[in-house]
């Protein structure tokens, strides 16, 4: 009697660990038929998602299907097999490479877009320009009060993306560490980190508290977003198409694809198209920036 | 199989059909067991790992930073533990309170009004309380108690009181309602007001499952992932003082639900957030020990009176 039960639970373990290794290995042939899965950043997702319904107009034999999650997400499954496309508003770490390495999986890079990332205020907030060097103080936790930047007397509130997004690692970079790889700066903790864009625009709806950031691409019309200057003393710039190709704003970057070695025969032939002016086009339409070739 | 014709046949058809329930029904009960083994053990697989990456100094410490290797985990656990104790003062009082008026109180209608209502804030999925934590209690909280942002401990503790509240009022009801009757008429007898038949002899008599009705909404309250995320603001903040339940903070359900899905199988940072899931396993395993325990000694001091 005992020991049927502890037959029982092992066969119960080699269940759970034999499912476990049994997905490693499914990459393949999902790239082979002409289904493409892709996966990741939040940023990309709805520009993924009108990208691949026009694709699927066009090219009624491939299926498309776009989740977000997150850059780190969609890096991670790519590495894990589950993805063929990851889409990332960052560059892949040397840390992901190592372990996509360890898989037998090599990351090949694509850039699809560009993107800006704008500060954004609640459009009750006097406030309207900063200097880089001022933002990288308030989300450090060096200015906590509006006045000490010429606003009314109130505290900040520090809104981010949760630190899976590739927007908070962006930001981190290029703003609160001013781009210096060797800064140590981080966030202030009483950094309010909300799980989606929606969370952040929400709050700075009915905050007057608030500051947040986002991609150029989610930012409603109702919010109030600031002129940066990269310098002080350099003219305060706010972000747009115009401003992000000539390069005068100063927080804006390149939006990535990633495919697990060269891509499939379908799956280049969407990345080509991605690329093609028709494919830009739908870039521009979303409040990104098309890359310029 | 045996002959049905035969008497002895269907006797041993009985004895067989008889063997294989009690034996599917020994394995069911068994399973539970089983699985939580099972959940426990890989649990500690992927959890303890940790301990030998990440030395005990920076796992105690101060900051919650993961993509910088700061594995400080202090302040999702004070964040946790003040979440859940604010949800407590809540619950609780407002949950037995309710119990005893429906079981107690209340008219016969009023009742059958009431327990299906409180039944249906029971299936209210958390992600609709989220919601309007998101878009009516945060913003409210804000401007009420001229707090910075309505993102708060205390937003989460209030959504978690109401997640438990239907838990503590159904057991704690289902407890009061098995006091026999004849204690009631005994307290009536000898002249004791309703406030005091309540108060010194159903409550007390009812002791045991009121108590576990306590700490099974303390239990749900712990574990709740998806409100706390979208309502506390998850900054991963020390909560040490009673202030600390007007700012935000960030929890360790909440932590480990948002994180999850970005680690790479085996890094320091996915083992650290199963370490954390052990953690909160241990947590509901001493609540659940310490439930039992009490409930236990208190039967057997009842049963001493009643020796």
């Amino acid at each position: 009697m005992k020991r049927n039960l502890f037959l029982l639970a092992f066969f119960l373990i080699f269940l759970i660990t034999g499912c476990g290794s049994n997905q490693e290995g499914q990459s393949g042939p999902a790239s082979a038929s002409a289904y493409i899965e892709n996966k990741g950043s939040d940023t990309i997702v709805n520009l993924a998602l009108a990208w691949a319904e026009q694709y699927q107009i066009e090219h009624p034999e491939i299926r498309i299907s776009v989740t977000g999650g997150g850059s780190g997400t969609g890096i991670a499954s790519l590495i894990n097999g589950t993805v063929g496309l990851a889409n990332a508003s960052r560059q892949i770490t040397a840390d992901e490479t190592k372990q996509a390495e360890a898989q037998g999986i090599h990351p090949v890079e694509h850039i699809i877009a560009r993107d800006a990332i704008a500060v954004i205020v609640n459009p009750g907030n006097p406030v309207s320009q900063l200097t880089l060097q001022q933002v990288s103080d308030i989300y450090s936790g060096k200015i906590s009060n509006w006045q000490q930047i010429g606003g009314e007397d109130r505290p900040i509130v520090r809104l981010s993306r949760e630190t899976n997004s590739g927007t908070h690692v962006y930001f981190l970079a290029t703003v609160l560490r001013l781009g210096d790889s060797k800064s140590k700066t981080l966030f202030s903790t009483d950094t309010l980190l909300l799980p989606s864009s929606e969370g952040i625009i929400n709050e700075l709806r009915q905050n007057p508290n608030a500051i947040g950031y986002d991609g150029l691409g989610y930012v409603p019309k109702d919010l109030k977003v600031i002129a940066l200057a990269g310098k002080q003393g350099a003219p305060y710039v706010l972000p747009s198409i115009a401003t992000v190709n000539n390069n005068t704003y100063a927080v804006s970057r390149d939006l990535y694809m990633y495919t697990a070695g060269d891509a499939s025969d379908a799956m280049k032939a969407y990345l080509d198209w991605i690329v093609s002016p028709e494919g830009q086009k739908i870039v521009a339409s979303q409040g990104f920036v098309p890359v310029a070739r | 199989m045996s002959n049905p014709g035969n008497s002895t046949g269907t006797k041993s058809d009985l004895s067989w059909q008889e063997y294989i329930i009690t034996r599917a029904i020994r394995a069911a009960g068994y399973s539970a067991v089983v699985f939580v083994a099972l959940i426990f053990y890989f649990l500690l697989r992927e959890g303890l790992p940790t301990l030998g990456e990440v030395s005990f100094s920076d796992l105690f410490a101060l900051r919650w930073y993961p993509i910088e290797n700061y594995f400080g985990i202090l302040p999702l656990i004070s964040g946790t533990v003040i979440v859940t104790l604010g949800a407590a003062l809540i619950a609780v009082p407002f949950g037995i309170g309710t119990a005893i008026f429906i079981s107690e109180i209340a008219p016969r209608w009023a009742r059958e009004i009431l327990k299906p209502l409180v039944e249906l804030l029971g299936g209210l999925p958390s992600v609709v309380l989220g919601f309007l934590g998101i878009l009516v209690l945060a913003p409210n909280l804000r401007i009420l108690l001229n707090l910075p942002t309505g993102l708060t401990a205390l937003a989460g503790s209030i959504l978690l009181g109401a997640i438990a509240l239907p838990t503590v009022v159904s057991v704690a009801e289902d407890a009061l309602d098995t006091v026999p009757r004849s204690y009631r008429e005994g307290a009536w007898a000898l002249g004791a007001t309703r406030w005091q038949t309540i108060w010194r002899v159903t409550l007390p008599a009812a002791r045991s499952g009121v108590l576990t009705a306590v700490m099974l909404g303390i239990g749900r309250a712990i574990g709740e992932t998806m409100t706390v995320m979208m309502v506390t603001g998850n900054a991963p903040v020390l909560a040490v003082t009673p202030g600390a339940l007007f700012s935000p903070v960030r929890t360790m359900t909440a932590t480990i639900a948002a994180e999850m899905g970005e680690v790479a199988n085996g890094s320091v940072h996915y083992h650290t957030l199963f370490f954390i899931g052990m953690l909160l396993f241990i947590f509901s395993l001493v609540i659940n020990v310490t439930a039992s325990a009490v409930v236990f000694r208190s039967k057997k001091r009842a049963e001493k009176v009643l020796s």
